[in-house]
């Protein structure tokens, strides 16, 4: 059984079948969307903009969360703590010492990757539960460091005004702009998750999901693996948390806490775990449900005047909470699930009924 | 004609679970290109002693060693790069994954696509994801999985599955194949395909290959050696034939239901 074998029709073939996108006509639709994306805010509205802004910033922290949790199994509650640790890093890098957005971002990824990687350390020993408390540990220590640790930079619990990004003489500050960041990088993140998913680095990180001991004894170094695993989700934790940071223009330890985690969370069971859909689903489904809470609260707190502000405050986690629990119950894979079956059919038309 | 050299070998190993004594002062050896057989009653210690060798269990003391390798310093994930591939007797397969990357996931020890080159997917990660197709491809065919090479393997049926287990296995290119029960749960035709499998995999892969099996029919048809035990002993080594004649195994195999030799 030799690898060096004279390539020939079968490597065309099999490129083919394992290529992401393969006919012409969706690569056209691909580039069509993208340039349809790009030229978005010339005729959509700036709310549509500030929403999309929004909803790209948390795909990408889904992203790195579904590399963690969907592909590898390893349930983290720590991906707004390293967002956090992203928008400190590149905040204080332009603000402080004036670098350019770019390093500063790259800056933002490589430390909260690194401090991802420590919080991943307890992944060699414990699993599951226990797992989930050794992350949550990041949720307080982190936003607790920058509270009461280097006052005189972190700035306490005041946190830090963020200056917009500036790039090639642009300034980024109006949300149109910024789109064109947010979507910029949300095409180079799915990009490397895709890469990712079905890679050499992909199918170890699933092995380790799906069966652990199995994944050992087959040559998989769960150690090194689980890291890197821990490593790239806290990397698009650090590019979310900055891009947030420098959107909102301001940062402190609660800008991304514990429901923020969980609600990322939530969005990737209800998008589907381990697919590359999932983020991208998950995410547009529950920003438009906490959309249509905040638009329904009044009418909602106008229908039971005596709970008013209480009805609208609980509409979201309300919600979020019934999608939740209905999406475990009827279609606990995920809103990709449904993508893919409805792929399968239309390529089975007209014989699919 | 010289012996073939020893490949396996496993010197006075014992191990406990607390009172439990799974495998008592064991030893034997497995020679380059046999196909050897452990049988013994359920609970004998069979599957201890094939997690022994592929270090999933630390021996409580004694010592294994592979092509003169003592296996006590090597960790398990070095065990499948040494040349030491396994199925289990309660399939551990990637279930999530189709048959094609369970297999694709196995070359891992022999591809070297680093964590950037794999982020970028460019040149030669891209390229060395096709070579290995080709040789995935190629034990596809051979198992006769072609049908279910794009199937997730967890609603596959369980003779599928273990068949695929043994793809995976051949997917790590080992010198010694650990087969747990390869043939339990199946009817008999798949049981005959299986054997062949098993059979072809050692003429054509030049592996060695150890394995358990309850089947006494196929043990005898393909092993050159059996190893009985019981209660965590050795209690008969020998050729099938010597196996059927020895006093002892015909006991501990009376002293249970399936008594048949
Ligand atoms: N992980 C374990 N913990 C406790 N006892 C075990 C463990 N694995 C095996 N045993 C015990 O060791 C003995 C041998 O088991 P096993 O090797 O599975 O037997 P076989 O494969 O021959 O049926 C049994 O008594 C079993 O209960
Ligand atoms: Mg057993």
């Amino acid at each position: 059984m030799s690898v060096l074998r004279p390539a020939g029709e079968f490597d065309a073939s099999y490129a083919y079948d394992m290529a992401t996108i393969r006919r012409p006509w969706q690569w056209a639709a691909l580039f069509l969307l993208i340039a349809a994306l790009y030229t978005l805010p010339l005729y959509a509205s700036q709310g549509l903009v500030a929403l999309l802004n929004r909803t790209i910033i948390v795909i990408i922290a889904v992203q790195g969360l579904n590399l963690l949790t969907g592909y590898t199994g390893q349930i983290s509650l720590g991906q707004a703590a390293f967002m956090t640790v992203g928008g400190y890093i590149s905040a204080l890098l332009v603000n402080l010492l004036n670098w350019n957005y770019l390093p500063a971002l790259l800056a933002a990824a490589v430390g909260a990757g690194v401090v991802g990687l420590l919080f991943g350390l307890p992944s060699l020993r414990v699993k599951g539960f226990y797992l989930v408390m050794a992350t949550l540990a990041a949720q307080f220590i982190i936003p607790w460091f920058t509270r009461n640790a280097f006052h005189d930079v972190l700035n306490g619990a005041q946190g830090l005004n963020v200056r917009p990004p500036e790039l090639f003489g642009i300034v980024f500050n109006t949300p149109q702009r910024y789109f064109m960041l947010t979507l910029t990088l949300l095409i180079l993140t799915t990009v490397v998750a895709q890469n990712v998913s079905r890679s050499r680095l992909g199918r170890a990180f699933v092995s380790i999901r799906d069966h652990d001991l199995a994944a050992e004894l087959l040559g998989v170094n769960l150690f090194k693996y689980k890291l890197q695993a821990f490593f790239l989700a806290a990397v698009y934790a650090g590019i979310a948390g900055s891009l947030a940071a420098h959107q909102l223009r301001h940062l402190n330890s609660e800008t991304f806490g514990l429901n923020d985690s969980v609600l990322m969370l939530g969005m990737l069971v209800v998008g589907g775990l381990g697919t590359g859909m999932g983020p991208f689903l998950g995410a547009v489904v529950i920003e438009l449900l906490i959309e249509a809470a905040t638009v329904l609260g009044p009418v909602v707190a106008s229908y039971f005047p005596s709970t008013a502000t209480g009805a609208v405050q609980a509409l979201r986690p309300l919600l979020f909470g019934l999608a939740l629990m209905l999406f475990l119950i009827f279609e606990p894979r995920g809103l990709a699930h449904r993508w893919q079956l409805f792929k399968a059919a239309w390529r089975l038309r007209p014989f699919s009924h | 004609m010289t012996q073939p050299e020893v490949l396996l070998s496993v010197e006075n190993v014992s191990l406990t679970f607390g009172r439990v004594q799974a495998l008592a002062h064991v030893s034997c050896e497995v020679r380059q290109g046999e196909i050897v057989a452990i049988i013994g009653p359920n609970g004998a210690g069979k599957t201890s002693l094939l997690n022994c060798i592929s270090n999933f269990y630390r021996p409580t003391s004694g010592r294994i060693r592979f092509a003169g390798r003592d296996l006590a310093r090597v960790p398990a994930s070095r065990i499948a790069p040494l040349g030491i591939a396994r199925t289990f007797q309660n399939i551990a397969l990637y279930t999530g994954l189709s048959t094609l990357d369970n297999l694709m996931a196995a070359r891992h020890i022999h591809m070297k696509s680093g964590f950037l080159g794999c982020l970028l997917y460019w040149g030669f990660g891209h390229r060395e994801d096709l070579a290995h197709r080709l040789v995935v491809e190629e034990i596809i065919d051979f198992l006769e999985m072609q049908h279910i090479r794009k199937a997730v393997v967890g609603a596959l049926p369980h003779g599928l599955r273990k068949r695929v287990e043994l793809g995976r296995a051949l997917a790590l290119e080992p010198r010694l194949l650990l087969l747990d029960e390869p043939m339990t749960g199946m009817n008999q035709e798949e049981k005959e395909d299986m054997a062949r499998f098993i059979l072809d995999t050692y003429e054509r892969r030049d592996v060695t290959i150890l394995l358990i099996e309850h089947d006494m029919g196929l043990v005898m048809d393909i092993a050159d050696r059996v190893i009985v035990l019981d209660f965590g002993k050795k209690i008969a080594e020998g050729t099938p034939e010597e196996i059927k004649q020895n006093p002892d195994v015909i006991k501990a195999y009376l002293g249970q239901e399936h008594g048949t030799l």
